[in-house]
């Protein structure tokens, strides 16, 4: 589904990813995990189309496509979903009105017709009861005066809106709490299928929990320095990120 | 003497008898009061505080007709407007070229003694009533609200006496018709007893393809306690001037409330002057403009707080396309008397291009020591973050950038209290700013 080779990018022209090569299938879900700054967010920025992240060489292909071609809207109605490490809020701009032009425009995109008022009405409440949001939330300007957790949630709302091939999580497990944590994690679990894919971006076993990886990823200036299965997360959780970087280091003197 | 106030005193003195043939003393006298301030002041200069983003004397200068009575104008109205605002039930008046277009009704009074009509009727009618009002909003001003001192003869009357409330708003309808180059200045005066109420919505459309220059004045007089909604939308085409001149008085706990939504027109200048002359006011004064190609907007206001204990808020927002060009000047004067003042100001803008520009120039002027004011201006682009965040739910950018811009227009929308009218301007606006909105969109002409 989804393979990217050799990439790397910058900001204001410091390499910020540094070569990363990492294939994702359909039906898998791969936790990537890291120290702060070392680039997990830039690399869903890259996939996902923002341009603060120049990208200077690799490939990205998505379904056949080239990724890096493709304007973020394209992406996100050919089945890429971020959910955002750090949701912005827009005011004046409803909840329904956004959802409801973002889901026709998938629509159309797949030559489907738009739903009707009644129909998206309709899907809006299934989906609303998956993440248990409440509909104060749904009802106002998107994420306009929402908590932290509440923009978490709403983001997979809006996930669930979508249906995804492809949705990268990142740190959708911050800012929950406890019971949100299950729940949103029981959402993902739920959207789940053989057909599509999800990225976890995370620094906390916890959420592997309920969202199980197939691999964990370690990403660390720019690269990703180990992989494994879902066992790597808990070594991680147990002993940090410094025996890797020593592990890497003494590879890297050889 | 300038070219300009030479072309005025040459066309009063043509004209001062035919004037004072039909005019009562007073009105004889204000003509020429203001003839006399035009000759003493002159019309301002290109560096003139008040007017340095609107120079305006060309277009004075400039050669358009100037009818000093109704020049006879076909004109069917029953099949001229499909519009505006279906859902709104008001009663409608239609000036055609600022002057009373009923020959039969031009003067009503309704059971409970509120008067509706034309002025020109009213000067006739009620003497005495007129004089006492009739341009006491101000002492002096400047040379354009005196032309339309010195030449208007026409325009709305309301008069809602002492604890009667207008139910139905009043629409009207200012319609700019003609093959000629024209020059349009109407006087609009409402006069407000204490404990009543009105609403009136003003809408300016141009409806021939030639140049047209509109000079008007408004005089809002809102007696104790009375409520006065007032709301202008203006869309007009590209090669009109539009001059307004709106000056509200509010009389102790008073309220009122004005929105001044420019959808199109070539040089719009409005200037807005509140004056509170008893405690307790309040006013609100909102301002949404849209501009695009080479169209110039500019917003001037003067909030005057003369006693203490009121409040004024004025929020007024803008979205600038093409090469188009605004301005906004928003002074407040809190006078020594004027203890707890509460006044609150804001100028938003987003420009769309490099070539567009906005002046904001927001002005505090304190007097009083116990007074709670705020202010704020702000000029910039469409949140990047925000369109991404739409973009990468599958939004076009175009889209994307209709919602955000549609969201910054909301918040002046929201403050639309009539509701109907609320929901065609949010209509007109989304319409406007996807390019689609034609000036001509409602009415059955659809001149080019
Ligand atoms: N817009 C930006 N301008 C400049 N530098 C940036 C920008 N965004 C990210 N960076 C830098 O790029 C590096 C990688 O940041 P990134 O957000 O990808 O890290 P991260 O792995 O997601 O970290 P965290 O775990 O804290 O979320 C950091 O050094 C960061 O400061
Ligand atoms: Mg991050």
């Amino acid at each position: 589904m989804l393979i990217i080779n050799n990439l790397k990018a910058s900001i204001n022209n410091k390499e910020i990813l540094k070569g990363i090569n990492l294939t994702v299938k359909a039906g898998e879900v791969h936790a990537i995990m890291g120290p702060n700054g070392s680039g997990k967010s830039t690399l869903a920025s890259v996939l996902t189309g923002r341009e603060y992240a120049q990208v200077t060489s690799g490939k990205v292909s998505f379904l056949g496509d080239d990724l890096l071609e493709m304007i973020p809207e394209d992406r996100a109605r050919k089945g890429i979903f971020l959910s955002f490490q750090y949701p912005i809020e827009i005011p004046g701009v409803s909840m329904v009105n956004f959802m409801k032009t973002a889901l026709n425009e998938h629509r159309k995109y797949n030559g489907l017709a738009p739903l009707s008022a009644s129909d998206f009405l309709k899907v809006m409440r299934d989906k609303k009861s998956l993440v248990e949001i409440d509909s104060n939330l749904t009802n106002r300007a998107v994420n306009e005066g929402f908590s932290g957790g509440e923009k978490k949630k709403n983001e997979i709302f809006q996930m669930a809106l979508l249906e995804p091939k492809l949705a990268i999580l990142d740190e959708t497990d911050s800012g929950l709490d406890i019971d949100a944590l299950r729940i949103v994690a029981n959402g993902v679990t739920k959207l789940k299928t053989s057909e599509n894919a999800t990225i976890v971006i995370t620094h906390y076993q916890r959420l592997l929990d309920y969202i199980v990886p197939d691999f964990v990823h370690v990403l660390m200036d720019g690269r990703i320095v180990k992989s494994g299965t879902k066992e790597l997360a808990y070594e991680l959780e147990e002993k940090g990120y410094d025996w890797i970087k020593k592990e890497v280091y003494s590879e890297e003197k050889i | 003497m300038c070219d300009t106030t030479n072309i005025y005193t040459t066309l009063y003195n043509n004209n001062k008898d035919i004037f004072a043939a039909s005019d009562p003393e007073f009105i004889t006298k204000l003509r020429s009061d203001a003839m006399k301030f035009i000759s003493e002041n002159g019309f301002p200069a290109k560096k003139d505080e008040q007017y340095k983003y609107s120079f305006l004397e060309p277009h004075f200068g400039n050669g358009y007709k100037r009818y000093l009575a109704p020049k006879a104008i076909e004109f069917d109205v029953s099949h001229l407007f499909r519009c505006d605002v279906p859902a709104l039930d008001t009663h409608v008046i239609i000036l055609v070229n600022g002057f009373y277009f009923d020959k039969v009704n031009t003067l009503r009074t309704h059971e409970n003694g509120i008067v509706i009509g034309s002025l020109n009727e009213a000067i006739k009618k009620y003497p005495a009533l007129i004089e006492k009002y009739l341009a006491k909003s101000y002492s002096n001003t400047d040379s354009y609200v005196a032309i339309n001192t010195a030449f208007a003869s026409d325009g709305v009357f309301l008069y809602v006496p002492k604890n009667q409330q207008l139910e139905k708003p009043i629409q009207i309808i200012n319609v700019l018709l003609s093959d000629e180059e024209l020059m349009v200045q109407h006087r609009n005066l409402f006069i407000l007893e204490p404990n009543s109420s009105a609403k009136v919505v003003v809408c300016d459309h141009t409806l021939s393809p030639v140049k047209f220059l509109t000079n008007s004045v408004n005089e809002i007089f809102a007696g104790e306690n009375a409520h006065f909604d007032y709301f202008k939308v203006q869309n007009e085409h590209n090669d009109s001037v539009h001059v307004s001149h709106s000056f509200i008085n509010q009389d102790t706990a008073s309220n009122c409330r004005s929105t001044t939504i420019t959808l199109h027109g070539g040089v719009v200048r409005n200037n807005l002057s509140v004056k509170f002359n008893g405690e307790g006011c309040e006013n609100h004064a909102f301002g949404l403009f849209v501009s695009d190609q080479n169209q110039h907007v500019d917003n001037n206001l003067f909030i005057d707080h003369a006693k203490p204990n009121c409040t004024s808020n004025q929020q007024f927002k803008a979205i600038l396309d093409d090469a188009s060009t605004g301005a906004f000047t928003g002074r407040i004067l809190v006078e020594r008397d004027a203890q707890k003042t509460a006044a609150y100001q804001r100028n938003s803008s987003i420009l769309l291009t490099d070539e567009a520009r906005m002046n904001s120039k927001p002005q505090l002027e304190i007097y009083a020591d116990d007074v709670k004011c705020s202010h704020g201006a702000t000029v910039g682009q469409l949140d990047e973050e925000a369109l991404f965040y739409l973009r990468s739910r599958g939004i076009s950018e175009r889209e994307a950038r209709l919602m955000l811009m549609y969201a910054f227009a909301f918040e002046i929308l929201n403050e639309i209290k009539i509701e109907p009218l609320k929901d065609r301007m949010s209509e007109l606006i989304e319409k406007r700013l996807r390019g689609e909105l034609s000036r001509c969109n409602n009415c059955a002409m659809h001149c080019s």
